[in-house]
């Protein structure tokens, strides 16, 4: 069940057969810019970065982006920082990959963002998508399509948090601006 | 709302406790500097660095790092103090860039405790710089404003101080420079890169340059190696086809091994296209596959359950797995405990501010309530770490007595199964690192041979790390006992003749210690006695550096004259500085920075204190060192989080005779060798 989203749509979602997520994967794709100039070297590209923060009873405490590519628990990592994008069918550009049952047990959120380091707003980049995938199925389980989605630089797309003995997620979509995660973190604390 | 400010722009503070954050896409040195209404600096205790971190008011980290916050309370700056300067600084040690120029701009801001940003500034435009004023906080009308300031200094740290009318500019700089290299030098080399599949970044792209660079802040200290024998071609600018140039200090395994570095192998200016460590196209021999887990458990550990061409390059892979595995899970309980902590902290403080708690049993209640979250979470990581360390543990239990020779401690049976090899390894057992978390795994400290650093023992009475009763001349005597050990297994796991050890101990003080070396018949000269003897030695090694230095730059390798010993060399000096003079003392700083790369090797038993009657002169000499220590000693740092792990030295178990049987073996190599 794929729910394409639009902006501020808040779904909780539970697996469809009751049990509970082990491992969830944040995929990031978007258009490579279009070569401008004779020899496209003034090629504006466009960059954009995913980003998780992992919070511990509402305190950011570590985060993996395109800096720190692996937490240092080991739980979450990331696949590795893309500067310019792909060709925009649809695959996976960046990723952050998170073993749930590997977070450390004081971890109770983990908020996934997307920004645009290179200041382009979704408005100015094609084909750009951000979803969520069961990585144990490879099942989609949140769209978001982030190009033409209005003036912003950032979105903070979801978070995963435990509920009982396993996790849920909850997708969030409140369009933000920003370089890096640091400049969204005001925005994160409402959602948690 | 942040404020992006642009250089000379002011802003004002609506706080006092702030925290500034620094992200530079490489490790850069951050301080501040405190100064009066006119900006000076009125002495060395007004300014933050990583050598002396804590101000009041103010702390700054311990290391140079891509990342950094500082934690600023304006309250508690002295009243004296009408300007805080933070500065950013490039680290002098190691192979980072020189200038700001090269790296991508830093990006600077003040946010309150909960992140949220007051103001940012990005300071574009530096060039030749190597050190910057970035930021300053200054007192205005009774409250605090920040400015951006973005002055840069060619001159760097010394340049930047004296600015502020420090008198002791340059010391403070060098001291600075120093305390960081010593963070630096901490730290164990980075693993090799595991396979790239999992990295789909690109070479950087020049609008981010380094900023972007995929290297956690952790990766410091990887030096790539260049192999004796292979730079003709890098040096005249060609190996194209060899597929690593983009990956740049990311090659999987700097200084490959045997075969590649055989003097016999350049061959001019043509372009060997196999490559380096593949000789044949056969697949390797599968990787043993673990049986299947029974469910409900974690599968049963295999020695060698890694990637690899060779078992031995799949075991290497699995240590460093198993060390990097032991590491994070550390790093998760030690965070886990450290939140457990802080918030009973913050609930037993609501419980003394709040008034209810004064009647009746509340308060005790509440306090109870505290200790049990407290308990039941720690309890939580509690077990999750044993369920972790039990794995690891079952999984050291089974590759331990896999392992070869050469990653074998000294009590392990394979080393009684000796036999002189055929070809070098592709690592060497420095000894055991261990945290105290998980006190019952021993990881092995694996380096990558060659040796891209030179050894130091360090006999000084601070390094015993226990508080055990050891004096000097009790340590100096483990210290050369370490170093004969760690030399015996250099020797023992090249092929015969080639790795050559040489001694110096002027003034025979090691006699005893190095009776196993000497009087096996394995050191290339008897070991070197006095002022001659140490100005030999170190002559002809100088010598043969130079000379090799010269063939491979001039891109005549084989142009090395005939009776030239081409093995590796190895120069163990015990009792520095005595018997040292400066000529002597020039010559062994030579030999530590040049030396790796032709292949000649220093291990130093040395005390640092002893030596400082030469002053800085020789700081540079230690840094270019590894530590080791001949006790127990937390003193080395991982690559991936920075935990301080306890090295453990590799030393043969009392009363075995291993060392005397192996060193036999190995002399008696050498001499049908040479016929």
């Amino acid at each position: 069940m794929t729910v394409n989203m639009t902006k501020g749509q808040a779904i909780s979602l539970q697996k469809n057969d009751g049990g509970s997520l082990t491992s969830v994967r944040m995929g990031l794709g978007w258009q490579a810019a279009p070569r401008r100039g004779l020899f496209g070297s003034r090629t504006r590209e466009i960059d954009l970065d995913a980003s998780a923060v992992l919070f511990a009873d509402k305190q950011p405490v570590d985060v993996v982006f395109f800096r720190h590519l692996v937490s240092d628990d080991g739980s979450v990592r990331h696949t590795g920082d893309n500067l310019v994008g792909g060709v925009g069918q649809g695959g996976d550009d960046e990723a952050i990959l998170v073993d749930l049952q590997r977070v450390p047990v004081h971890i109770d959120q983990i908020v996934f963002t997307v920004n645009s380091f290179t200041g382009q707003t979704f408005q100015e980049v094609q084909n750009a998508f951000c979803r969520l995938v069961d990585e144990t199925n490879g099942q989609e389980l949140a769209r978001y399509t982030l190009a033409g989605g209005g003036a912003f630089t950032a979105q903070i797309m979801a978070k995963v948090h435990r509920v009982g003995q396993g996790w849920s997620m909850t997708a969030i979509g409140t369009p933000a601006n920003g370089r890096t995660f640091q400049d969204l973190m005001p925005a994160i604390l409402p959602v948690l | 709302m942040t404020a992006e400010l642009t250089r000379g722009q002011n802003h004002p503070l609506p706080r006092a406790r702030l925290e500034i954050r620094v992200s530079a896409g490489t490790p850069v040195v951050a301080g501040a500097t405190l100064g009066d209404e006119n900006g000076t600096i009125h002495g060395v205790e007004w300014v933050a660095h990583p050598g002396a971190p804590v101000l009041p008011g103010l702390e700054v980290s311990r290391q140079a790092a891509a990342d950094h916050r500082l934690a600023v309370d304006l309250d508690a700056v002295p009243d004296a103090v009408h300007r805080v300067s933070v500065l950013l600084a490039l680290p002098v040690a190691g192979q980072g860039p020189a200038r700001f120029g090269a790296v991508a701009a830093p990006f600077t801001a003040v946010t309150g405790l909960d992140g949220e940003e007051v103001a940012s500034y990005t300071l574009t435009g530096l060039e030749s710089e190597s050190a910057v004023v970035a930021l300053e906080l200054y007192r205005r009308q009774g409250g605090w404003k920040v400015r951006a300031v973005g002055q840069g200094y060619a001159g760097g740290l010394a340049e930047l101080l004296a600015d502020q009318r420090l008198p002791e500019a340059h010391q403070l700089a060098g001291g600075i420079h120093e305390a960081v290299a010593r963070g630096l030098a901490r730290s164990v080399p980075a693993p090799p890169a595991r396979t790239a599949d999992g990295d789909r970044s690109r070479p950087a792209a020049p609008a981010h340059g380094p900023d972007h660079g995929t290297a956690p802040q952790g990766a410091i200290g990887r030096v790539p190696s260049a192999s004796p024998y292979d730079p003709p071609a890098a040096a005249s600018g060609a190996q194209p086809a060899d597929g690593q140039g983009e990956h740049g200090t990311q090659r999987p395994y700097p200084g490959g091994p045997a075969g590649a570095d055989r003097p016999s192998a350049p061959a001019g200016g043509a372009i060997d296209y196999s490559h380096p460590r593949r000789q044949s196209a056969a697949p390797p021999p599968p990787p043993p596959a673990a049986p299947p887990a029974e469910p409900g458990r974690p599968a049963r550990p295999v020695a060698g359950d890694a990637t690899g061409w060779s078992m031995e390059e799949r075991l290497y892979n699995q240590v460093w797995g198993m060390f990097e595995d032991l590491a994070r899970t550390t790093a998760a309980y030690r965070s886990a405990v450290d939140f457990a902590d802080s918030r009973r902290e913050k609930e037993l403080d609501q419980v003394l501010s709040d008034p209810r708690s004064r009647i009746g049993g509340q308060g005790d209640a509440a306090r109870e309530a505290a200790r049990e979250r407290y308990e039941q979470l720690v309890s939580r990581a509690g077990e999750v770490l044993d369920r972790d360390v039990a794995q690891l543990l079952a999984e050291a239990e089974v590759v331990e007595p896999a392992l070869p020779a050469a990653y074998a401690r000294w009590d392990n049976p394979v080393w009684h199964a000796y036999r002189v090899p055929m070809e070098i390894p592709m690592a060497l057992r420095l000894g055991d690192l261990h945290l105290p978390e998980a006190d019952r795994i021993r990881v092995p400290m694996l380096v990558r041979l060659p040796l891209e650093r030179g050894l130091w023992i360090d006999s000084g009475r601070s390094a015993s790390s226990d508080g055990a009763v050891t004096d000097s001349h009790e340590m100096r005597r483990l210290g050369l006992e370490t170093a004969v050990a760690h030399a015996a297994r250099l020797l023992a796991v090249y092929p015969a003749g080639e790795f050559t050890v040489h001694v110096i101990d002027p003034a025979g003080a090691g006699t005893q210690a190095l009776a196993p070396l000497a009087q096996g018949g394995v050191l290339a000269a008897p070991p070197a006695r006095g002022a001659a003897g140490t100005a030999d030695v170190l002559g002809r090694l100088t010598e043969r550096v130079d000379l090799v230095q010269m063939a491979l730059r001039g891109g005549a390798p084989d142009a090395l004259p005939p009776g030239l010993d081409t093995s590796q060399q190895l120069l163990i000096v015990n009792d520095f500085p005595h018997g040292f003079d400066d000529r002597a003392v020039n010559q062994l700083r030579y030999l530590a920075d040049e030396g790796p790369a032709v292949g000649v090797h220093l291990m130093m038993v040395a005390d640092r204190e002893e030596s400082a009657g030469y002053g800085p002169l020789l700081d540079p000499l230690w840094r270019s060192l590894l530590r080791l220590t001949p006790v127990p000693d937390d003193h080395l740092a991982d690559p991936w989080v920075g935990h301080a792990w306890t090295y453990e030295p590799p030393l043969v178990p009392p009363g075995s005779q291993v060392l005397q049987q192996v060193l036999a073996q190995v002399a008696a190599a050498r001499i049908s060798w040479r016929r």
